[in-house]
Protein backbone atom coordinates (compact mmCIF):
# COMPACT_ATOMS: atom_id res chain seq x y z
CA UNK A 1 0.00 0.00 0.00
CA UNK A 2 0.99 3.46 -0.88
CA UNK A 3 1.69 5.85 2.36
CA UNK A 4 -1.19 8.48 2.07
CA UNK A 5 -0.37 12.25 1.90
CA UNK A 6 0.21 13.71 5.43
CA UNK A 7 -1.09 10.25 7.57
CA UNK A 8 1.35 10.78 10.15
CA UNK A 9 0.26 14.57 10.57
CA UNK A 10 -3.21 13.65 10.55
CA UNK A 11 -3.01 10.47 12.96
CA UNK A 12 -0.42 12.66 15.55
CA UNK A 13 -3.19 15.08 16.00
CA UNK A 14 -5.66 12.37 16.98
CA UNK A 15 -3.48 11.02 19.21
CA UNK A 16 -2.03 13.52 21.20
CA UNK A 17 -5.55 14.41 21.86
CA UNK A 18 -6.90 11.04 22.63
CA UNK A 19 -3.96 10.71 24.79
CA UNK A 20 -4.11 13.82 26.33
CA UNK A 21 -7.67 13.52 27.09
CA UNK A 22 -6.74 10.70 29.22
CA UNK A 23 -3.58 11.53 30.75
CA UNK A 24 -4.36 15.17 31.53
CA UNK A 25 -3.12 18.24 30.19
CA UNK A 26 -0.37 18.29 32.94
CA UNK A 27 1.22 15.24 31.07
CA UNK A 28 1.10 16.64 27.24
CA UNK A 29 4.97 15.89 27.40
CA UNK A 30 4.41 12.00 27.63
CA UNK A 31 0.98 12.12 25.68
CA UNK A 32 3.72 13.36 22.69
CA UNK A 33 6.32 11.00 23.83
CA UNK A 34 4.15 8.06 23.54
CA UNK A 35 3.06 9.00 20.03
CA UNK A 36 6.36 9.83 19.04
CA UNK A 37 7.23 6.25 19.70
CA UNK A 38 4.25 4.84 18.10
CA UNK A 39 5.62 6.83 15.10
CA UNK A 40 9.21 5.38 15.19
CA UNK A 41 8.00 1.76 15.72
CA UNK A 42 5.61 2.11 12.65
CA UNK A 43 8.73 3.78 10.38
CA UNK A 44 11.16 0.80 11.48
CA UNK A 45 8.17 -1.73 10.89
CA UNK A 46 6.70 -0.57 7.55
CA UNK A 47 10.03 0.55 5.13
CA UNK A 48 10.53 -3.01 6.11
CA UNK A 49 6.72 -5.27 5.53
CA UNK A 50 4.95 -1.91 3.73
CA UNK A 51 2.20 0.18 4.90
CA UNK A 52 -0.29 -2.21 6.23
CA UNK A 53 -3.72 -2.21 4.87
CA UNK A 54 -5.08 -0.24 7.63
CA UNK A 55 -2.08 2.34 9.25
CA UNK A 56 -4.62 4.24 11.52
CA UNK A 57 -5.92 1.21 13.39
CA UNK A 58 -2.13 -0.22 13.50
CA UNK A 59 -0.92 3.06 14.76
CA UNK A 60 -3.38 3.50 17.25
CA UNK A 61 -3.33 -0.06 18.81
CA UNK A 62 0.44 0.41 18.54
CA UNK A 63 0.05 3.58 20.60
CA UNK A 64 -2.30 1.60 22.84
CA UNK A 65 0.74 -0.85 23.74
CA UNK A 66 3.07 2.01 23.89
CA UNK A 67 1.01 4.01 26.40
CA UNK A 68 0.40 0.79 28.87
CA UNK A 69 3.71 0.54 28.64
CA UNK A 70 4.76 4.00 29.49
CA UNK A 71 2.21 3.73 32.48
CA UNK A 72 3.73 0.33 33.64
CA UNK A 73 6.70 2.12 33.83
CA UNK A 74 5.67 5.44 35.79
CA UNK A 75 2.29 4.90 36.45
CA UNK A 76 2.79 5.55 40.04
CA UNK A 77 5.30 8.44 40.09
CA UNK A 78 3.11 10.48 38.05
CA UNK A 79 0.19 12.56 38.57
CA UNK A 80 -2.90 12.22 37.07
CA UNK A 81 -6.70 12.82 37.01
CA UNK A 82 -7.77 11.40 40.41
CA UNK A 83 -10.46 9.40 38.26
CA UNK A 84 -8.51 8.55 35.48
CA UNK A 85 -5.86 7.37 38.49
CA UNK A 86 -8.18 5.17 39.56
CA UNK A 87 -8.47 3.35 36.39
CA UNK A 88 -5.00 3.75 35.37
CA UNK A 89 -3.61 2.35 38.89
CA UNK A 90 -4.85 -1.25 38.06
CA UNK A 91 -3.83 -3.61 35.53
CA UNK A 92 -6.95 -4.83 34.97
CA UNK A 93 -8.92 -1.23 34.29
CA UNK A 94 -6.09 0.20 32.57
CA UNK A 95 -6.20 -1.53 29.18
CA UNK A 96 -10.20 -1.15 28.95
CA UNK A 97 -9.83 2.78 30.17
CA UNK A 98 -7.61 3.20 27.18
CA UNK A 99 -9.85 1.18 24.55
CA UNK A 100 -12.58 3.51 26.00
CA UNK A 101 -10.73 6.47 25.30
CA UNK A 102 -9.38 5.81 21.84
CA UNK A 103 -13.22 4.52 20.49
CA UNK A 104 -14.17 6.29 17.33
CA UNK A 105 -16.75 8.90 18.96
CA UNK A 106 -14.20 9.66 21.51
CA UNK A 107 -11.50 10.64 19.03
CA UNK A 108 -13.35 13.46 17.50
CA UNK A 109 -14.92 14.37 20.90
CA UNK A 110 -11.26 14.53 21.82
CA UNK A 111 -9.98 16.58 18.88
CA UNK A 112 -13.07 19.22 19.67
CA UNK A 113 -11.96 19.50 23.28
CA UNK A 114 -8.41 19.90 22.95
CA UNK A 115 -9.23 22.43 20.23
CA UNK A 116 -11.37 24.32 22.87
CA UNK A 117 -8.52 24.05 24.96
CA UNK A 118 -6.02 25.32 22.82
CA UNK A 119 -7.93 29.18 22.44
CA UNK A 120 -7.39 29.39 26.02
CA UNK A 121 -8.40 32.84 27.27
CA UNK A 122 -4.89 33.51 28.67
CA UNK A 123 -3.43 33.21 25.33
CA UNK A 124 -2.80 35.74 22.44
CA UNK A 125 -4.72 34.72 19.65
CA UNK A 126 -1.69 33.98 17.31
CA UNK A 127 -0.48 31.66 19.93
CA UNK A 128 -3.78 29.69 20.03
CA UNK A 129 -3.58 29.30 16.24
CA UNK A 130 0.05 28.31 16.88
CA UNK A 131 -1.01 26.02 19.15
CA UNK A 132 -4.09 24.29 17.26
CA UNK A 133 -1.61 23.78 14.26
CA UNK A 134 1.15 21.85 16.63
CA UNK A 135 -1.55 19.93 18.69
CA UNK A 136 -4.05 18.96 16.22
CA UNK A 137 -2.58 19.36 13.06
CA UNK A 138 0.68 17.61 13.82
CA UNK A 139 3.02 20.18 12.59
CA UNK A 140 6.18 20.28 14.06
CA UNK A 141 7.83 23.37 15.74
CA UNK A 142 9.81 23.56 12.67
CA UNK A 143 6.62 23.88 10.26
CA UNK A 144 4.52 25.76 12.77
CA UNK A 145 7.46 28.10 12.42
CA UNK A 146 6.82 28.33 9.12
CA UNK A 147 3.33 29.04 8.75
CA UNK A 148 3.63 31.98 11.12
CA UNK A 149 6.82 33.35 9.90
CA UNK A 150 8.73 32.99 13.13
CA UNK A 151 12.10 31.46 13.95
CA UNK A 152 11.90 28.17 15.13
CA UNK A 153 13.29 28.64 18.34
CA UNK A 154 11.69 31.55 19.25
CA UNK A 155 8.30 29.47 18.06
CA UNK A 156 9.74 26.72 20.23
CA UNK A 157 9.69 28.92 23.22
CA UNK A 158 6.18 29.88 22.81
CA UNK A 159 4.66 26.66 22.44
CA UNK A 160 6.58 25.79 25.65
CA UNK A 161 4.74 28.22 27.36
CA UNK A 162 1.11 27.75 25.92
CA UNK A 163 1.93 23.95 26.83
CA UNK A 164 2.23 25.15 30.51
CA UNK A 165 -0.67 27.56 30.53
CA UNK A 166 -2.67 24.21 29.02
CA UNK A 167 -1.35 22.14 31.93
CA UNK A 168 -2.45 24.64 34.36
CA UNK A 169 -6.10 23.48 33.80
CA UNK A 170 -4.99 19.63 34.43
CA UNK A 171 -8.02 18.42 32.02
CA UNK A 172 -8.98 19.39 28.65
CA UNK A 173 -12.21 21.56 28.09
CA UNK A 174 -15.35 19.89 28.96
CA UNK A 175 -17.88 20.14 26.60
CA UNK A 176 -20.41 18.89 27.95
CA UNK A 177 -23.55 21.75 27.83
CA UNK A 178 -24.27 24.71 25.73
CA UNK A 179 -22.48 27.28 28.34
CA UNK A 180 -19.20 25.67 27.85
CA UNK A 181 -19.71 25.88 24.00
CA UNK A 182 -21.15 29.39 24.23
CA UNK A 183 -17.81 30.22 26.14
CA UNK A 184 -15.06 29.46 23.81
CA UNK A 185 -16.83 28.84 20.39
CA UNK A 186 -15.91 32.63 19.02
CA UNK A 187 -12.75 32.24 19.42
CA UNK A 188 -12.44 28.49 17.79
CA UNK A 189 -13.89 30.09 14.81
CA UNK A 190 -11.69 32.79 14.51
CA UNK A 191 -8.60 30.57 15.18
CA UNK A 192 -9.95 28.40 12.39
CA UNK A 193 -11.12 31.40 10.04
CA UNK A 194 -7.74 32.92 10.66
CA UNK A 195 -5.63 29.64 9.64
CA UNK A 196 -7.52 29.32 6.56
CA UNK A 197 -6.64 32.88 5.59
CA UNK A 198 -3.22 32.71 6.45
CA UNK A 199 -3.14 29.99 3.39
CA UNK A 200 -5.67 31.41 0.87
CA UNK A 201 -3.46 34.77 1.47
CA UNK A 202 -1.07 35.09 4.05
CA UNK A 203 2.03 37.07 3.86
CA UNK A 204 4.59 34.38 3.51
CA UNK A 205 7.74 34.95 1.44
CA UNK A 206 7.83 31.55 -0.33
CA UNK A 207 4.47 31.81 -1.96
CA UNK A 208 1.24 33.67 -2.11
CA UNK A 209 -0.79 30.53 -1.34
CA UNK A 210 -0.66 27.50 0.83
CA UNK A 211 -3.11 25.15 0.25
CA UNK A 212 -2.43 23.23 3.00
CA UNK A 213 -3.20 25.81 5.94
CA UNK A 214 -6.56 25.95 3.99
CA UNK A 215 -6.82 22.20 4.37
CA UNK A 216 -5.89 22.10 7.73
CA UNK A 217 -8.52 24.88 9.22
CA UNK A 218 -11.39 22.86 6.45
CA UNK A 219 -10.90 19.63 8.60
CA UNK A 220 -11.36 21.28 11.97
CA UNK A 221 -13.90 22.92 11.10
CA UNK A 222 -15.61 19.69 9.68
CA UNK A 223 -15.05 18.43 13.26
CA UNK A 224 -17.02 21.12 14.80
CA UNK A 225 -19.64 19.65 12.70
CA UNK A 226 -19.97 16.46 13.68
CA UNK A 227 -21.10 17.54 17.42
CA UNK A 228 -24.31 18.29 17.96
CA UNK A 229 -23.29 21.39 20.48
CA UNK A 230 -20.57 22.72 18.50
CA UNK A 231 -22.66 22.58 15.32
CA UNK A 232 -23.95 26.45 15.69
CA UNK A 233 -25.06 28.70 12.34
CA UNK A 234 -21.65 30.62 12.61
CA UNK A 235 -19.58 27.19 12.40
CA UNK A 236 -21.61 26.55 9.08
CA UNK A 237 -21.34 30.22 7.80
CA UNK A 238 -17.72 29.27 8.09
CA UNK A 239 -17.51 26.09 6.43
CA UNK A 240 -19.88 28.08 3.85
CA UNK A 241 -16.93 30.68 3.67
CA UNK A 242 -14.04 28.30 3.70
CA UNK A 243 -15.56 25.96 1.11
CA UNK A 244 -16.78 28.53 -1.16
CA UNK A 245 -13.47 30.16 -1.31
CA UNK A 246 -11.41 26.75 -1.49
CA UNK A 247 -13.37 26.44 -4.56
CA UNK A 248 -11.34 29.07 -5.90
CA UNK A 249 -8.24 27.24 -5.50
CA UNK A 250 -7.33 25.72 -8.25
CA UNK A 251 -8.36 28.80 -10.66
CA UNK A 252 -6.57 31.40 -8.94
CA UNK A 253 -2.82 30.04 -9.91
CA UNK A 254 -1.88 29.49 -13.65
CA UNK A 255 -0.08 26.15 -14.88
CA UNK A 256 3.25 28.06 -14.85
CA UNK A 257 2.37 29.14 -10.99
CA UNK A 258 1.09 32.98 -11.69
CA UNK A 259 -1.13 34.40 -9.64
CA UNK A 260 -4.67 34.82 -10.91
CA UNK A 261 -7.18 37.69 -9.90
CA UNK A 262 -10.78 36.57 -9.56
CA UNK A 263 -11.38 39.40 -12.70
CA UNK A 264 -9.33 37.14 -15.19
CA UNK A 265 -9.91 33.48 -13.50
CA UNK A 266 -11.32 30.13 -15.78
CA UNK A 267 -14.61 29.82 -13.74
CA UNK A 268 -14.72 26.10 -15.41
CA UNK A 269 -11.62 25.50 -12.80
CA UNK A 270 -13.55 26.14 -9.95
CA UNK A 271 -14.55 23.04 -8.01
CA UNK A 272 -18.03 22.31 -7.97
CA UNK A 273 -18.38 20.02 -5.53
CA UNK A 274 -17.15 22.54 -2.80
CA UNK A 275 -19.25 25.37 -4.32
CA UNK A 276 -22.27 23.14 -3.59
CA UNK A 277 -21.11 22.12 -0.15
CA UNK A 278 -20.20 25.83 0.42
CA UNK A 279 -24.39 26.31 0.13
CA UNK A 280 -25.62 23.93 1.73
CA UNK A 281 -23.78 25.21 4.71
CA UNK A 282 -24.53 28.84 3.96
CA UNK A 283 -28.53 27.21 3.67
CA UNK A 284 -27.64 25.87 6.99
CA UNK A 285 -26.16 28.86 8.76
CA UNK A 286 -29.12 31.07 7.85
CA UNK A 287 -31.04 29.45 10.80
CA UNK A 288 -29.77 31.45 13.68
CA UNK A 289 -30.40 35.14 14.72
CA UNK A 290 -26.62 35.90 15.39
CA UNK A 291 -24.93 37.65 11.83
CA UNK A 292 -21.84 36.99 12.19
CA UNK A 293 -18.19 38.16 9.32
CA UNK A 294 -18.77 34.62 8.41
CA UNK A 295 -21.95 34.78 7.25
CA UNK A 296 -21.13 37.83 5.49
CA UNK A 297 -17.98 36.57 3.45
CA UNK A 298 -19.75 33.50 2.66
CA UNK A 299 -22.31 36.16 1.04
CA UNK A 300 -20.13 37.52 -0.86
CA UNK A 301 -18.24 34.30 -1.90
CA UNK A 302 -21.51 32.84 -2.84
CA UNK A 303 -22.40 35.65 -5.14
CA UNK A 304 -18.74 35.31 -6.95
CA UNK A 305 -19.73 31.35 -6.83
CA UNK A 306 -23.16 32.11 -8.63
CA UNK A 307 -22.10 34.13 -11.50
CA UNK A 308 -21.27 32.82 -14.85
CA UNK A 309 -18.37 35.77 -15.08
CA UNK A 310 -17.58 39.03 -13.77
CA UNK A 311 -20.41 41.19 -16.42
CA UNK A 312 -22.61 38.78 -14.80
CA UNK A 313 -21.60 39.70 -10.98
CA UNK A 314 -24.18 41.45 -9.26
CA UNK A 315 -21.80 44.13 -7.68
CA UNK A 316 -24.52 46.44 -6.13
CA UNK A 317 -25.16 43.14 -3.65
CA UNK A 318 -21.38 42.62 -2.95
CA UNK A 319 -21.14 46.31 -2.18
CA UNK A 320 -23.98 46.08 0.31
CA UNK A 321 -22.28 43.12 1.84
CA UNK A 322 -19.18 44.76 2.25
CA UNK A 323 -21.22 47.72 3.38
CA UNK A 324 -22.67 45.41 6.10
CA UNK A 325 -18.77 44.36 7.00
CA UNK A 326 -18.03 47.43 7.58
CA UNK A 327 -20.84 48.01 10.07
CA UNK A 328 -19.92 44.63 12.18
CA UNK A 329 -15.68 44.58 11.52
CA UNK A 330 -15.10 47.89 9.92
CA UNK A 331 -10.90 47.40 8.46
CA UNK A 332 -9.38 49.57 6.26
CA UNK A 333 -8.53 46.00 4.01
CA UNK A 334 -12.51 45.78 4.24
CA UNK A 335 -12.97 49.21 2.83
CA UNK A 336 -10.80 48.84 0.06
CA UNK A 337 -12.47 45.67 -0.72
CA UNK A 338 -15.49 47.41 -0.66
CA UNK A 339 -13.97 50.26 -3.46
CA UNK A 340 -12.74 47.53 -5.71
CA UNK A 341 -16.53 46.20 -5.79
CA UNK A 342 -17.59 49.23 -6.22
CA UNK A 343 -15.64 50.29 -9.46
CA UNK A 344 -16.68 46.95 -10.74
CA UNK A 345 -20.18 48.31 -10.56
CA UNK A 346 -19.63 52.39 -11.10
CA UNK A 347 -16.32 52.40 -12.73
CA UNK A 348 -12.93 53.36 -12.17
CA UNK A 349 -12.90 56.87 -10.90
CA UNK A 350 -15.48 55.91 -8.36
CA UNK A 351 -13.00 53.15 -7.21
CA UNK A 352 -10.65 55.69 -7.01
CA UNK A 353 -12.58 57.93 -5.32
CA UNK A 354 -13.75 55.75 -2.76
CA UNK A 355 -9.92 54.76 -1.66
CA UNK A 356 -9.42 57.77 -1.32
CA UNK A 357 -11.60 58.31 1.47
CA UNK A 358 -10.80 54.92 3.17
CA UNK A 359 -10.40 56.07 6.92
CA UNK A 360 -7.06 54.58 8.62
CA UNK A 361 -5.84 54.54 4.89
CA UNK A 362 -2.26 54.88 6.65
CA UNK A 363 -2.54 51.10 7.85
CA UNK A 364 -2.40 50.06 4.08
CA UNK A 365 0.53 51.70 3.23
CA UNK A 366 2.55 48.59 3.78
CA UNK A 367 -0.02 46.11 1.76
CA UNK A 368 1.01 45.57 -1.66
CA UNK A 369 -2.49 45.19 -2.72
CA UNK A 370 -3.69 48.13 -1.71
CA UNK A 371 -1.30 49.84 -4.57
CA UNK A 372 -2.02 47.35 -6.80
CA UNK A 373 -6.06 48.05 -6.46
CA UNK A 374 -4.78 51.92 -7.42
CA UNK A 375 -3.28 50.79 -10.25
CA UNK A 376 -5.88 48.87 -11.35
CA UNK A 377 -8.46 51.52 -11.57
CA UNK A 378 -5.46 53.82 -13.49
CA UNK A 379 -4.98 51.44 -15.85
CA UNK A 380 -8.60 51.48 -16.69
CA UNK A 381 -9.01 54.67 -17.22
CA UNK A 382 -6.06 54.43 -19.50
CA UNK A 383 -3.70 57.09 -17.00
CA UNK A 384 -0.52 54.43 -17.46
CA UNK A 385 1.94 56.26 -16.30
CA UNK A 386 0.16 56.46 -12.70
CA UNK A 387 -1.10 52.63 -12.95
CA UNK A 388 3.10 51.96 -13.57
CA UNK A 389 3.96 54.07 -10.92
CA UNK A 390 1.21 52.30 -8.44
CA UNK A 391 2.28 48.93 -9.68
CA UNK A 392 5.61 49.84 -8.79
CA UNK A 393 5.20 50.48 -5.41
CA UNK A 394 3.31 47.57 -4.71
CA UNK A 395 6.14 45.95 -6.44
CA UNK A 396 8.69 47.05 -3.38
CA UNK A 397 5.93 45.82 -1.36
CA UNK A 398 5.50 42.55 -2.67
CA UNK A 399 5.99 39.07 -0.09
CA UNK A 400 6.54 36.67 -2.50
CA UNK A 401 7.87 35.60 -5.88
CA UNK A 402 4.31 35.04 -7.31
CA UNK A 403 2.97 38.78 -6.17
CA UNK A 404 6.14 39.83 -7.94
CA UNK A 405 5.85 38.45 -11.09
CA UNK A 406 2.19 39.52 -11.14
CA UNK A 407 3.35 42.57 -10.93
CA UNK A 408 6.00 42.99 -12.88
CA UNK A 409 3.86 41.45 -15.75
CA UNK A 410 1.34 44.36 -14.70
CA UNK A 411 3.92 46.80 -15.02
CA UNK A 412 4.90 45.44 -18.52
CA UNK A 413 1.12 46.02 -19.76
CA UNK A 414 0.58 49.47 -18.26
CA UNK B 1 27.51 -12.00 -8.15
CA UNK B 2 27.88 -12.24 -4.80
CA UNK B 3 25.54 -11.97 -1.66
CA UNK B 4 26.13 -9.35 0.68
CA UNK B 5 24.31 -8.21 3.85
CA UNK B 6 23.59 -4.59 4.85
CA UNK B 7 23.52 -3.92 8.50
CA UNK B 8 21.68 -0.61 9.26
CA UNK B 9 22.78 0.80 12.41
CA UNK B 10 21.74 3.57 14.30
CA UNK B 11 21.25 4.73 18.00
CA UNK B 12 17.94 5.39 19.14
CA UNK B 13 18.55 9.27 19.04
CA UNK B 14 19.31 8.93 15.78
CA UNK B 15 15.80 7.18 15.60
CA UNK B 16 13.94 10.42 17.44
CA UNK B 17 15.72 12.47 15.60
CA UNK B 18 14.56 11.17 11.77
CA UNK B 19 11.20 11.30 13.89
CA UNK B 20 11.70 14.97 14.44
CA UNK B 21 8.07 15.85 13.34
CA UNK B 22 5.25 13.62 12.19
CA UNK B 23 6.06 15.22 8.42
CA UNK B 24 9.37 14.53 8.74
CA UNK B 25 8.91 10.82 9.84
CA UNK B 26 6.59 10.54 6.25
CA UNK B 27 9.34 12.02 4.67
CA UNK B 28 11.73 9.40 5.70
CA UNK B 29 9.62 6.70 5.38
CA UNK B 30 9.24 7.51 1.69
CA UNK B 31 12.60 7.76 1.37
CA UNK B 32 13.53 4.32 2.32
CA UNK B 33 10.54 2.64 0.57
CA UNK B 34 11.87 4.45 -2.74
CA UNK B 35 15.39 3.60 -2.14
CA UNK B 36 14.01 -0.20 -1.70
CA UNK B 37 11.92 -0.01 -4.96
CA UNK B 38 15.51 1.49 -6.58
CA UNK B 39 17.23 -1.75 -5.79
CA UNK B 40 14.39 -3.88 -6.38
CA UNK B 41 14.47 -2.32 -10.08
CA UNK B 42 17.74 -2.61 -10.42
CA UNK B 43 17.78 -6.49 -9.49
CA UNK B 44 19.96 -5.47 -6.67
CA UNK B 45 17.53 -6.75 -3.40
CA UNK B 46 18.01 -10.48 -2.47
CA UNK B 47 15.91 -10.21 0.13
CA UNK B 48 14.39 -6.78 1.96
CA UNK B 49 15.09 -8.39 5.27
CA UNK B 50 13.42 -7.32 8.53
CA UNK B 51 13.86 -5.13 11.20
CA UNK B 52 15.14 -5.86 15.02
CA UNK B 53 13.57 -4.80 18.40
CA UNK B 54 16.42 -2.47 20.28
CA UNK B 55 15.81 -4.78 23.05
CA UNK B 56 17.55 -8.27 23.62
CA UNK B 57 19.77 -10.62 25.84
CA UNK B 58 23.31 -11.31 25.18
CA UNK B 59 24.69 -14.30 26.15
CA UNK B 60 28.27 -15.08 27.08
CA UNK B 61 30.37 -17.31 29.00
CA UNK B 62 29.58 -19.25 32.20
CA UNK B 63 26.08 -18.97 30.85
CA UNK B 64 25.73 -15.53 31.53
CA UNK B 65 22.78 -13.71 30.18
CA UNK B 66 22.69 -9.57 29.93
CA UNK B 67 20.04 -7.33 28.81
CA UNK B 68 21.03 -6.01 25.59
CA UNK B 69 22.63 -5.77 23.28
CA UNK B 70 25.02 -3.24 24.05
CA UNK B 71 23.36 -0.90 26.35
CA UNK B 72 26.45 1.06 26.02
CA UNK B 73 26.95 0.94 22.31
CA UNK B 74 25.53 4.06 20.37
CA UNK B 75 24.74 2.01 17.20
CA UNK B 76 22.38 -0.38 17.68
CA UNK B 77 21.12 -2.86 14.52
CA UNK B 78 17.83 -2.03 13.79
CA UNK B 79 17.58 -4.51 10.62
CA UNK B 80 19.12 -6.15 8.04
CA UNK B 81 18.97 -6.88 4.11
CA UNK B 82 20.38 -8.78 1.60
CA UNK B 83 22.15 -7.55 -1.69
CA UNK B 84 23.76 -9.19 -4.68
CA UNK B 85 26.36 -6.98 -6.14
CA UNK B 86 29.52 -7.67 -7.84
CA UNK B 87 32.35 -7.25 -5.28
CA UNK B 88 32.43 -5.23 -2.09
CA UNK B 89 32.88 -1.94 -3.94
CA UNK B 90 29.95 -1.94 -5.92
CA UNK B 91 28.24 -3.33 -2.77
CA UNK B 92 28.86 -0.33 -0.73
CA UNK B 93 28.17 2.33 -3.59
CA UNK B 94 24.79 0.53 -2.78
CA UNK B 95 24.46 0.81 0.39
CA UNK B 96 26.07 4.57 0.68
CA UNK B 97 22.15 5.58 -1.04
CA UNK B 98 20.50 4.03 2.41
CA UNK B 99 18.79 7.00 3.88
CA UNK B 100 19.61 5.86 7.45
CA UNK B 101 23.15 7.75 6.66
CA UNK B 102 21.21 11.04 6.09
CA UNK B 103 19.95 10.75 9.29
CA UNK B 104 23.24 10.04 11.42
CA UNK B 105 23.32 6.15 11.36
CA UNK B 106 25.36 3.45 9.87
CA UNK B 107 25.13 0.72 7.29
CA UNK B 108 27.91 -2.00 7.60
CA UNK B 109 27.97 -4.21 4.52
CA UNK B 110 29.70 -7.77 4.82
CA UNK B 111 30.16 -10.29 1.91
CA UNK B 112 28.52 -13.14 2.82
CA UNK B 113 31.36 -16.04 2.82
CA UNK B 114 30.41 -19.20 0.22
CA UNK B 115 31.12 -22.46 1.03
CA UNK B 116 33.23 -22.82 -2.06
CA UNK B 117 36.33 -20.27 -2.30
Amino acid sequence: MELEEHLFRREAGRLVAVLTGLFGTQNLALAEDVVQDAFIRALETWKFYGVPKNPSAWLMTTAKRRALDALRRQGTARKFAPEVSRLLESEWTRAPALDAAFDAGGVTDTQLRMMFSCVHPKLPAETQIALILHLLCGFGTDETAAAFLKRPAAMEKRLARAKKTLADSRELFELKGAGDVASRLPAVLRALYLLFNEGYHGASPQTAIRQELCHEAMRLASLLLENPLTTTPPAHALAALMDLDAARLPARRSAGGDLILLVDQDRSLWDKGLIDAGLRHLALAAQGEEMTVYHIEAAIAAEHAAARGIRETDWGAIVSLYETLMRIQPSPVVALNRAIALAQRDGPRAGLEEVGKIADRERLLRYPFYFTAIGEFELRLKNTFKARKAFSTALRLARNPEERRFLQERIARS
Amino acid sequence: MSEFIMLYRRSPEVSRETMGSPEKAQQTMKKWRAWFKDMTDKGQLKSIGQPLEDAGKVIGKKKSVTDGPYAETKDVIGGYSVIEARDLDEAAKIASGCPVIEAGGLVEVRPVRPLNL
